[in-house]
């Protein structure tokens, strides 16, 4: 394709890509990102060699594409233009697939998803419980488009809010409306982004820089994952937006080393992108130019945190130091830097177009939007979901998410991952939001929805947050350090009935200091998970103690 | 393990590329790695030279971060997970049958290197647990038994 010089030149390219596209034309669209660890490789194959066997090639298109968010039915895929949504299928499934599906219209009845409680079968997307709570937005083309391709992006109206802020807006209207729209950094603070960007575009350096933090190191967080992974181009966009408005020209995308997909799609986005002029010099014909450069991590949760994640693409150990100077004054080589989560930026084109009232309809008060959740333990609907935040738990749980998994009794929700909280039953009609359980902090966090059946032990749980702790933190300041060694030390003694009873009050003694005296979010959060389940399930601690008994029957020592 | 000989001219077009370049230590790091399959000790003085650092920093900088190794790795990774879904479905069982099966602990190299078994802190495939991932496959709701039929497929 050739170098795009002008808005209109995106348009006409947009037109010319949706012309070509035939919407009564048959397309499989299957998962090749999460359900890859389930057989979707074999199963994709298999429908192309059944394709070309008999000659349907133009006729049909087996599309590769990002994450359905249906991780617990996977392989998953959903056939156009019926919206027939087929699980858990195999390659064994496929010829019967092609020939009754695809080549007679019927419905194959044991590939349909049916509710574990009542039986009752869904066979389109659209009316399947998972899928009907959620509001897709930023998801809209995660699991429709095949992320390896920039037109399919360019089809559902991609690049028209760079467009659009490039023609019609100067940078102070791009981040009024940011602001404007309330939304918050997705990592898991909720510090109002277009705040961020307003200090950066008024901070003294040059040259500024912007990171695109991709290093989701929370235990049970997938959402940045799926996100690269399966529609790359909307991070690419926002970053652009993001860049224009605080005069930036080069970004960087930080990406966990245990991604190696994303990374591969991040860079073939980038490289058709360049290759279209919508990165690199004089984009769409304006004096805006901007260059997104990718760092793969090397294996360090620490390096989610914003100072952190500065010395870590500088090349230096990846350790936080204190703030201020907050980046926004004095980033990346000392000058002004913008961090945002990958979601964060996704968001961004969305609020151009849509507007930022739009945006604000949805959420609670202080909360703006909706947030990508990863969903999963002892549910029966794991996997990706995008919910306006303001949801109860409940909903989340319960319908969205099917309710507990085997016919289990549900115990808690572990919320927001090591920052975050374990939840009790009685607060399940507490919404998600920044911080909406009294006291307890932020709960939202990053999105982690992790939820525990009477089989799990509180104990184990905390424990296992704890030994987190203790093997990621980083070692620069004693609180943390030393703090995640003693916790998990009396974690493990209560684990194998060897607790004493002042055990609980020195926890949380402990879990309180390190939290007031750390120096970064590490130190700052770990302890909630811990601190919680000894509050919300105290008596569950006193029987490993007292009665050395684990009522769930997990901790070895105690079985 | 035998001491192997290095040869360390595969160095040269890594740091000719990167000279002077301190802030591209860890990219440069990883580019060692993927040629040597870790990162020789030999090489830490060299690449230090290059990048005008002092050893002890290249050094601060591998033993910091997870992903890097001073020791030779296996020619496949096995990375169990152990995020906090792959924890309650039980991965530590998956993880002592995998360590019996090959006879090393986590974070050890079998002797004829043909693995390495390292911990993941999450591997963000959490709606799968339990999960693992051998070099750049993953596999999902892995029981004990499938272990064998999974491991064989890798050399």
């Amino acid at each position: 394709m050739e170098k795009i010089r002008a808005p209109e030149e995106l348009e006409s390219l947009r037109e010319t890509i949706v012309q070509k596209m035939d919407p009564a034309k048959t397309c499989v669209r299957i998962c090749m990102t999460g359900c890859r660890a389930y057989g979707a490789g074999e199963v994709r194959d298999a429908f192309n060699e059944e394709i070309k066997r008999r000659r349907l090639e133009e006729k049909v298109e087996i599309r590769e594409t990002g994450c359905h968010g249906f991780c617990a039915r996977a392989p998953v895929i959903v056939i156009d233009p019926q919206d027939i949504f087929y699980q858990q299928i195999t390659a064994e499934d496929v010829a019967e697939i092609v020939s009754q599906t695809l080549l007679k219209g019927n419905i194959i009845d044991r590939l349909v998803y049916a509710d574990p409680a009542t039986g009752e079968k869904f066979p389109f997307t659209s009316d399947v419980p998972f899928y009907k709570g959620q509001t897709k937005n930023v998801l809209h083309n995660c699991g429709r488009i095949d992320p390896r391709n920039i037109s399919h992006y360019i089809a559902r109206n991609g690049y028209a809010a760079l467009s659009k802020v490039l023609t019609t807006m100067t940078p102070e209207q791009t981040i009024e409306t940011v602001e404007r729209s309330g939304l918050g950094g997705r990592g898991g603070a909720g510090f109002p982004t277009g705040r961020k960007w307003r200090f950066v575009r008024a901070a003294r350096g040059d040259p500024k820089y912007l990171i695109s933090n991709a290093s989701e190191g929370d235990p049970g967080s997938f959402k940045d994952r799926a996100l690269l992974e399966g529609d790359p181009h909307s991070v690419l966009e926002g970053m652009l937006i993001a860049a224009y408005a605080m005069g930036v020209k080069v970004g960087y995308i930080y990406v966990k080393a245990e991604y190696p997909m994303a990374v591969e799609r991040l860079k073939i986005a980038i490289s058709q992108a360049e290759e279209l002029g919508l990165l690199g010099e004089s984009i769409l014909g304006s004096d805006f130019s901007f260059e997104i450069r990718i760092k793969e991590g090397a294996g360090t949760y620490v390096c989610g945190e914003e100072t952190a994640i500065l010395a870590s693409i500088e090349g230096k150990r990846g350790m936080p130091r204190p703030r201020p100077p907050f980046p926004a004054q004095s980033g990346l080589w000392g000058k002004p830097t913008n961090i945002n989560n990958v979601e964060t930026y996704a968001n961004v084109p969305l609020i151009i177009l849509r507007g930022a009232d739009w945006y604000a309809s949805l959420g609670t008060e202080r909360s703006k939007g909706t947030k990508l959740l990863s969903l999963a333990g002892k549910i029966n609907n794991a996997g990706l979901i995008e919910v306006p935040i303001g949801i109860p738990i409940r909903e989340i749980i319960f319908d969205i998410g099917g309710g507990i998994a085997e016919g289990g009794r549900f115990k808690a929700v572990q919320v927001g991952g090591p920052p975050g909280d374990c939840v009790p039953e009685r607060y399940l009609d507490s919404v998600l939001d920044y911080g909406s359980l009294e006291g307890t902090g932020s709960i939202m966090g990053s999105g982690v929805i992790t939820v525990l059946d009477e089989n799990s032990c509180m104990v184990d749980v905390a424990r296992h947050f704890a030994s987190f702790a203790r093997y990621e933190s980083c070692g620069f300041c004693s609180p943390c350090r030393l703090g995640s060694k003693e916790m998990l030390d009396i974690l493990t003694r209560i684990s194998r009935g060897e607790g004493r009873e002042e055990d609980l009050e020195l926890l949380v003694d402990l879990g309180k200091q390190v939290m007031a005296t750390s120096l970064c979010g590490l130190g700052g959060s770990y302890p909630n998970p811990v601190l919680t389940a000894i509050k919300y399930f105290r008596d569950e601690y006193e029987a490993h103690i007292k009665e050395k008994r684990c009522p769930a029957a997990v901790c070895e020592a105690l079985v | 393990m035998k001491a192997r000989a290095i040869d360390l001219s595969k160095l040269d077009p890594i740091l000719t590329k990167h000279e002077g370049q301190k802030e591209a230590l860890i990219s440069v790091l990883q580019e060692v790695q993927g040629e040597f399959g870790y990162v020789p000790e030999e090489a830490i003085e060299r690449i230090a030279d290059a990048l005008k650092l002092f050893p002890s920093q290249v050094y601060g900088v591998v033993t910091f971060y997870s992903q890097f190794y001073l020791t030779p790795r296996g020619r496949n990774t096995i990375r169990v997970c152990r995020g906090t879904d792959c924890h309650v479905q039980r991965t530590t069982s998956l993880l002592a049958a995998i360590e019996q099966t090959l006879g090393i602990k986590e974070g050890e190299t079998t002797d004829d290197l043909r693995f390495s078994l390292e911990p993941a802190t999450c591997l963000g495939k959490c709606s799968l647990g339990p999960v693992i991932m051998v070099n750049r496959d993953y596999y999902g709701k892995i029981v004990p038994r499938e272990l064998e039929t999974i491991l064989k497929r890798y050399e």
